[in-house]
């Protein structure tokens, strides 16, 4: 069994965790204007990136807390676990080396 | 009209527990008041008392202790407060500080495990390093056992006392489970 690391409480096993879907994806500034369509690629719509993936994982049978992760979706290994209260260098990260690995 | 008698969620398996050896014995600890209180940074001054604040530790907290839950949560217990003075009590510290409270103390039943082989036993179905090297006394861990949530304290530092603190309704799951792990440690009558 795959063990998760948790910004807490280090290393579980990944039964312990609950996925919580792609990190990052920015509340529209002002929810009451947008459209229909773009509401729903705001609740729907999500990127299924192969390879490294900014995601969000709890600890739900642990501290029960949210925190942000990059894993590779290819091979399952965890790169990196963060803290909601820490920086978060993902997006911009993950933008640079998805640019870098372009064709 | 029938008088509600209180009875201990593990009432049924009392006899089973007793019949253990030593080098497993668990006992259902006796009902304590428990509180789990949510506030930042302030709390420990708040409450007069040294929370912990390292992640998966305990601390002795009066007449009972403070297990460290989350980054601004703690499981408080009292062997000498009713629920509601306990209650009180926090509420009074840690409410003018934006903080809240929340009696806590039926939720969760204490199952003490203590002798040589406990640690043997918890590890059948827990995947944390128990060893005394790097779970002495004063840490905890939230964490399955079996398929049961628990909260687990060592009390001891060299692994041989244990404190497990499990939800009521899965009182007598988990009764079950170690009472089978024990099992391998406990020796047969007629041989
Ligand atoms: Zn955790």
């Amino acid at each position: 069994m795959q063990l998760i690391e948790c910004p807490w409480c280090g290393p579980r096993e990944e039964v312990e965790f609950h996925y919580g879907g792609q990190a990052h994806v920015p509340y529209p500034d002002a929810p009451a204007e947008v459209s229909d369509e773009e509401w729903a690629h705001y609740v729907f719509f999500r990127d299924n990136t192969k390879g490294r993936f900014a995601e969000r994982w709890c600890h739900s049978a642990g501290c029960r807390r949210w925190f942000n992760a990059i894993r590779d979706t290819a091979t399952y290994r965890f790169e990196s676990v963060h803290r909601l209260d820490a920086p978060q260098p993902h997006a911009t990260e993950l933008a640079r080396s998805r640019r870098s690995t372009a064709p | 009209m029938a008088e509600l008698l209180r009875t201990h969620p593990l009432q049924a398996w009392s006899t089973a527990l007793e019949r253990l050896p030593d080098t497993v014995g668990i006992t259902a600890e006796p009902f304590v008041a428990m509180a789990v209180v949510r506030l930042g940074a302030a709390a420990s001054e708040a409450l007069d008392a040294a929370l912990p604040t390292v992640p998966n530790t305990w601390a002795q907290h009066g007449t009972g202790r403070a297990v460290w839950l989350g980054p601004d949560e703690w499981l408080l217990s009292s062997t000498t407060e009713t629920p509601e003075q306990l209650e009180a009590r926090i509420r009074a510290a840690v409410v003018p500080l934006g903080g809240s409270v929340t009696d806590v103390s039926a939720q969760r039943i204490g199952l003490r495990l203590t002798g040589a082989r406990v640690r043997d036993v918890l590890a059948k179905g827990c995947s944390i390093d128990l060893h005394p090297r790097v779970f002495g006394r004063g840490n905890s861990a939230q964490t399955l056992l079996g398929q049961a949530g628990v909260v687990l304290l060592a009390l001891s530092d060299v692994g041989d006392d244990f404190l497990v603190l499990v939800r009521a309704s899965f009182a007598g799951y988990l009764a079950d489970w170690l009472l089978d792990a024990a099992l391998e440690f406990t020796p047969t009558h007629d041989s």
